[in-house]
């Protein structure tokens, strides 16, 4: 990273003779790139997926996120802690556009996001889970899967009139993906029953089935593991190793150290909307500054 | 309302104010039932299709194009107001467009140039008015009149069967596990509701006949009106069943999550409103048409509180629901205006409020014994959010 951070000025004058939008482009990420930089001096060695630098936000007189800056290699499973109230979800905002920064920007794939609309970056593949997970309660399971899935044609106005035969196709494919998640996940039985059916764990692995659906490059899930019970947060962790394997690269607040430890490459840790470390969970958890944090002194 | 006496003409009367409000309940019941957007300025759309159709029609402009333009200048006040306020929160819509309902019936009264103000438009051009059927036409349209009774037969005959089923496997379940937490539902509730639509069916079915076969032009009004209503009817139940409607329905359940899983809420939003605007603009024309006088004072924003008890009754967020609230509202409304006639207790100002008043008790009533409406699930009212 410090190599491609460094290179890419270098190369510019050769881009720009062909791409200005490219070269632009890559400028904005050579500056997040160099306020990754400042929080993790030893960053990954490939371009990340997901890139922020110098986020900030107000809430009033109360500055939630300060300067926060995050990175996310693809293929990756990357974990941010932190204390209560020091700006986790509020990244997670920033990050997928629900909240507008005042400051600071937001690469994914590349390409800067933060002035898009929250629905747009879910279509460019990266998609959100809620801290406390919210189904569509009067829509089945099933339904809610369904939705999840992108571009159906079926979805704008005039090809729901005009188009009967390829909607009819195109729900037959995304019914048999969705019950062949929903089967992954354990739902499979529930998919006919109204999602506000579902108990509190069933919701959790409904809206990350409800991710899978939409076909992310990335997807980010806040709490995973809240309020579930220890035989079910297994098994979530288990799906996400294995969606890993398949090459889904996940970004996870979490509180249960438990599941940060077991799951994550790389953890990011966040306090008073600051940057305080980063590093692999192994040096995260011996880091003298992290744990005056979480315990006070 | 002109007859006094309870005939077919009555009948053929009362068969275009229920099918009227029926499509205009319809659009709400899409913006509101399905999307969740709370419209008390629905009346608005309504005025605009009526004023938009007629004095388009009076400038020589053809009555179907003037009728499409009518649901089309509808549709674009649901832009206007849209776009003005959709991003904002929903108790601000409802604010908004209660104002703009008011605004536009205070255009309708004061631009005079345009409505001729609160002496108000008749002698515009209806549909159907010089038209004489012979023998023949009036074979036909009783054909169609009977074929669109047929098909709703039919599809009642289906709904019966599928509760039938539904119940057969619910007591299946019900016996294999007493614990199950679903509630029994009662098939004869739904026995007698169907058969009560039934009955209603036929009589409606052969006045309508009857009225076609002694043609005049309210007849001709209702056989229109039922055909516009069953097509629209049809194509909104298309509609919500799509992928399209799927969409609007997440949107009333959480638009964050419909936001987070990808989909432009506020475009979607935008075209429900659109859509249920332009079809209460259609409504508009056929209130227009069988009143063949319209002033500002039609327009008055109780009747977008008389569309939500309609949709409410029925059950929101379906659409057969609609139609059959507003059945119930209208024949309310006649069966107390006959049994309230020539009492010694009321004069006939004490008994229209009288009426009235009936009416909130009612769905007071309603509300605790059936909140879901009519047509509406009860199991929805359970479920956590």
């Amino acid at each position: 990273m410090v190599d491609s951070a460094a290179h890419q000025p270098d190369s510019s004058p050769d881009n720009s003779a062909l791409d200005p939008l490219a070269n632009v482009q890559n400028q904005d990420l050579a500056e997040v790139l160099a306020e990754v930089e400042n929080v993790s001096p030893s960053p990954a060695l490939e371009l990340p997926l997901l890139a922020a630098g110098g986020l900030i936000k107000n809430f009033g007189g109360i500055r939630a996120v300060d300067h926060a800056s995050i990175e996310v290699a693809p293929g990756s499973i990357t974990g941010l802690i932190g204390p209560n109230g020091a700006g986790k979800t509020t990244l997670f905002n920033l990050l997928s556009s629900f909240i507008r920064p005042d400051q600071g920007r937001v690469l994914f794939d590349g390409e800067p996001i933060q002035h898009l609309q929250p629905y747009q970056i879910a279509q460019r593949g990266m998609v959100r889970t809620f801290q406390v997970a919210r189904v569509l309660s009067r829509l089945s399971v099933l339904e809610n899967m369904l939705l999840a899935a992108q571009q159906q044609t079926g979805e704008k106005f005039w090809s729901a009139w005009f188009l009967p035969k390829q909607i009819a196709k195109e729900e037959k494919e995304l019914r048999e993906r969705a019950m062949a998640i929903l089967q992954s996940v354990g739902l499979a039985h529930m998919a006919h029953e109204y999602a506000g059916a579902l108990s509190g764990g069933q919701r959790k692995l409904l809206e990350m089935a409800r991710a899978l659906m939409t076909r992310p490059k990335l997807i980010l899930l806040d709490e995973p593991a809240a309020g579930v019970n220890p035989t079910l947060i297994n098994q979530i962790c288990d799906h996400i190793v294995n969606w890993n394997k398949e090459g889904m690269t996940f970004l996870i607040i979490e509180h249960n150290m438990d599941v940060i430890m077991s799951l994550c490459d790389r953890v990011w840790v966040l306090a008073e909307g600051r940057n305080l470390a980063v590093g692999t969970p192994g040096e995260i958890q011996t880091n003298p500054q992290v744990l005056e944090a979480y315990l006070g002194q | 309302m002109d007859h006094d006496s309870f005939s077919v003409g009555y009948l053929v009367s009362l068969i275009i104010f229920t099918g009227t409000y029926a499509l205009f309940s319809l659009g709400l019941n899409l913006q509101w039932g399905f999307t969740g957007l709370i419209n008390f300025g629905h009346i608005a759309f309504m005025t605009v299709g009526a004023y938009t159709t007629i004095l388009l029609s009076l400038a020589q402009v053809p009555l179907i194009l003037a009728t499409l333009m009518g649901a089309g200048v509808a549709a674009l006040l649901g832009l206007l107001i849209g776009f003005s306020t959709l991003r904002l929160r929903e108790d601000y819509l409802a604010i908004v467009t209660i104002g703009v309902s008011e605004v536009v019936r205070l255009i309708a009264l004061n631009e005079e140039w345009l409505t001729r103000g609160p002496r108000g438009v008749y002698g515009y051009p209806l549909p159907l008015e010089g038209f004489r059927p012979t023998l023949l036409s009036k074979g036909v349209m009783i054909a169609i009149w009977t074929v669109i009774f047929a098909i709703a037969f039919w599809q009642l005959g289906q709904w019966v069967s599928r509760k039938l089923k539904q119940n057969a496997k619910l007591q299946q379940v019900t016996t294999e596990n007493e614990f199950t937490p679903i509630e029994r539902s009662r098939p004869i509730g739904k026995l007698v509701l169907a058969g009560m639509a039934a009955i209603l069916g036929l009589v409606l079915y052969g006045a309508g006949a009857a009225s076609l076969f002694n043609y005049d032009y309210k007849a001709g009004l209702m056989l229109v009106l039922v055909i516009v209503l069953a097509l629209i009817f049809w194509r909104l139940e298309w509609l919500v069943r799509s992928p399209w409607g799927r969409v609007l329905k997440a949107i009333r359940e959480d638009e964050e999550v419909a936001k987070a899983l990808g989909k432009n809420v506020f475009w979607y939003k935008l075209q429900s409103l659109m859509l249920g605007g332009a079809i209460a603009g259609l409504a508009g024309a056929f209130y227009a048409w069988n009143l063949s006088f319209v002033n500002p004072d039609g327009f008055i924003p109780l009747i977008t509180f008389q569309a939500w008890t309609i949709v409410v009754l029925g059950g929101a967020g379906n659409n057969v629901g609609t139609p059959l609230g507003a059945a119930i509202f209208w024949g309310y409304n006649t069966i107390t205006r006959f049994a309230l006639e020539d009492n010694r207790l009321l004069d006939a100002s004490r008994a229209g409020a009288f009426r009235i008043m009936v009416i909130g008790l009612l769905l007071m009533i309603l509300m605790v014994w059936r909140p879901q409406g009519i047509l509406g699930k009860k199991e929805e009212l359970t479920l956590g959010r």
